[in-house]
């Protein structure tokens, strides 16, 4: 979280990229020269292929996952910030609720998605809530932690202001609590694929409502290896869109004015 | 305006008794101490009051309990006994809730997000002033420290003394009667020290403020004052009360003057002597 997009623009996107060629390179050449079969590990260019010759059925199932990803990064924007705003209304609250986030957050999904899965009758539906649940604590949790981090002096002069609840919340503590907002939003955009992803392999729909995870799935039962690679590399890239996406956000929304988003000195 | 002349010794009580219905202080502690919940007795027992126009500075060592007593003066805590008074009365009955007083506190506090303007004229939309009348008082209040051209800029865009000039225009913006400064300028170098010293002193005359000023520096409280608590620790209590009788405007040269030097003498023996002596301190050398 330190380098959230900053330094010189070039290099950070020359360098990765390097990496990147770099190790393709090496992945293919070591395929090629090892007579790797395809079956086990294919080179680039047959996952490339297979991307390109599978679009259709691959991009079909990258948008019901997508699509739940999204859905349940708003629904976890949402509630987390809801539940933030609920706890810090009073301590009493946060101590008596606090724990129950805590508890949601450390049991494994694997263990819930099954009881979601047969309790909610729409699978779509019982998917977005299991990827909720994953997506939800770090809104939570920082956006609470946001709400409270006030500066103490700010604090003391809306009280001899005599301002409102209202007043402080929206002017004071909802402003403070943005970087820290965004921060938890940088992990829940994660998250809520992982989450999805997960609820996919619990769930296993196929058909027309077939996301990633299931082409995963059954690719790795067909040996349709290069499937499954191509499958992965989606998965992956859209998990490295979203976060790009919520750093951009981070930085439209503090630039102007936060520390984290200040042009570094050097 | 007696309370200029008043030396040590003179009680509270008969201050109180020559305080008319009319001419109420301004804020008069009675008797104030503060023990805090983890049994810490911050401050011993004090009573002082704070005349109308005066410029009283509370000056000791760091722990000494004047940000505490200067809290208490604010109403921002409530002493552990004792009774204060703003005009006679309880905050509450101030009008324009509590807007007769502001605070300046030691660094700037300002909010990060918001441009010069909007944090100087926080205290009026918090008080649900209308935005015309908003306008002018922001604008007068920042031609007041001389940042007017700096309205659009955000607080980081701003050197530290001038973050500390918005920080005293949001103070006066309500156009208060008391301004209550905590070290506003202990983090600041002493030039601009020395220049935000000699802004606030046309800004007490041209608005006929009543301040009360914490510092821990004596040339700083000669400066300033018209009187001067000097305060001493563990307990915090004050030790001496003591007018600064010199006459404004007060120009850079007087700050090295003799007068100002023996003062500052004074001063200082009262702070060494309490630091050495005990709670006997309170019959230090006069």
């Amino acid at each position: 979280m330190t380098d959230g997009g900053r330094g010189p623009g070039a290099l950070r996107v020359v360098a990765p990229a390097a990496v990147a060629l770099v190790v393709l390179a090496a992945w293919q050449a070591l395929t090629a020269g090892l007579d790797v079969p395809s079956y086990l590990v294919p080179s680039p260019a047959v996952v490339a292929r297979t991307l390109v010759d599978d679009r259709a059925l691959l991009f079909r199932s990258l948008g019901v996952t997508l699509g739940i990803a999204l859905a349940a990064l708003a629904i976890a924007v949402i509630v987390g910030t809801l539940t933030a705003l609920l706890f810090v209304q009073s301590r009493w609250i946060e101590m008596s609720l606090f724990p129950y986030a805590v508890l949601l957050q450390v049991t494994p999904i694997v263990a819930i998605a099954p009881l979601i899965i047969i309790w909610v009758k729409d699978a779509w539906v019982a998917l977005v809530l299991c990827a909720v649940v994953v997506a939800v604590f770090p809104i939570i949790s920082n956006t609470t932690l946001g709400l409270r981090s006030v500066d103490p002096g700010l604090l003391d002069l809306f009280r001899m202001a005599r301002a409102s609840r209202w007043q402080t919340l929206a002017r004071l503590r909802v402003p403070s609590a943005l970087p820290y907002f965004f921060g938890g939003l940088r992990i829940a955009s994660g998250l809520a694929l992982i989450g999805a992803v997960v609820a996919e392999f619990v769930a296993g729909t196929g058909g027309n409502g077939a996301g990633l995870a299931y082409q995963i799935l059954l690719a790795g039962f067909q040996l349709n290896i290069p499937r499954l690679f191509a499958a992965l590399v989606l998965i992956a890239a859209t998990g490295v869109v979203l976060f790009a996406l919520t750093v951009w956000l981070s930085k439209a929304a503090l630039a102007r004015w936060h520390e984290s988003e200040l042009p570094v000195r050097d | 305006m007696d309370a200029r002349h008043r030396g040590q010794g003179e009680g509270p009580a008969l201050n109180a008794r020559r305080g008319a219905a009319g001419d109420a202080p301004v804020v008069a502690l009675a008797g104030v101490d503060k023990q805090f919940a983890n049994g810490t007795q911050a401050l011993a027992p004090i009573s002082v009051d704070v005349r109308r126009g005066e410029l009283l500075t509370l000056l000791g060592p760091s722990g000494c309990g004047k940000s505490t007593l200067l809290n208490i003066a604010a109403g921002l805590i409530a002493p552990t006994h004792g009774a204060v008074r703003w005009w006679g009365g309880p905050l509450a009955a101030t009008g324009g809730a509590g807007r007769r007083l502001a605070f300046v506190f030691q660094s700037p506090t300002l909010m990060p997000w918001a441009r010069v303007d909007t944090n100087v004229r926080l205290p009026l939309d918090l008080a649900r002033v209308p935005r015309a009348q908003s306008d002018v008082a922001v604008a007068d209040a920042l031609a007041l420290v001389g940042l007017t051209s700096f309205a659009r800029h955000l607080p980081r865009e701003l050197s530290g003394g001038m973050q500390m000039r918005v920080s005293i225009a949001r103070a006066l913006v309500t156009a208060p009667d008391l301004l209550l400064m905590d070290e506003p300028f202990g983090a600041l170098d002493d030039f601009t020290r020395q220049r935000l010293d000699a802004e606030l002193l046309a800004l007490w005359a041209a608005r006929a403020l009543t301040i009360v000023f914490v510092t821990h520096s004596i040339v700083e409280a000669v400066y300033l004052s018209t009187r001067v608590a000097v305060m001493g620790a563990r307990p915090g209590r004050v030790l001496a009360d003591i007018a600064i009788d010199e006459p404004f405007p007060r120009g850079d040269d007087w700050r090295v003057s003799t007068a100002a030097a023996a003062h500052a003498r004074r001063l200082s023996e009262l702070v060494a002597h309490a630091s050495t002596t005990g709670a006997d301190a309170s019959r230090a050398p006069a």
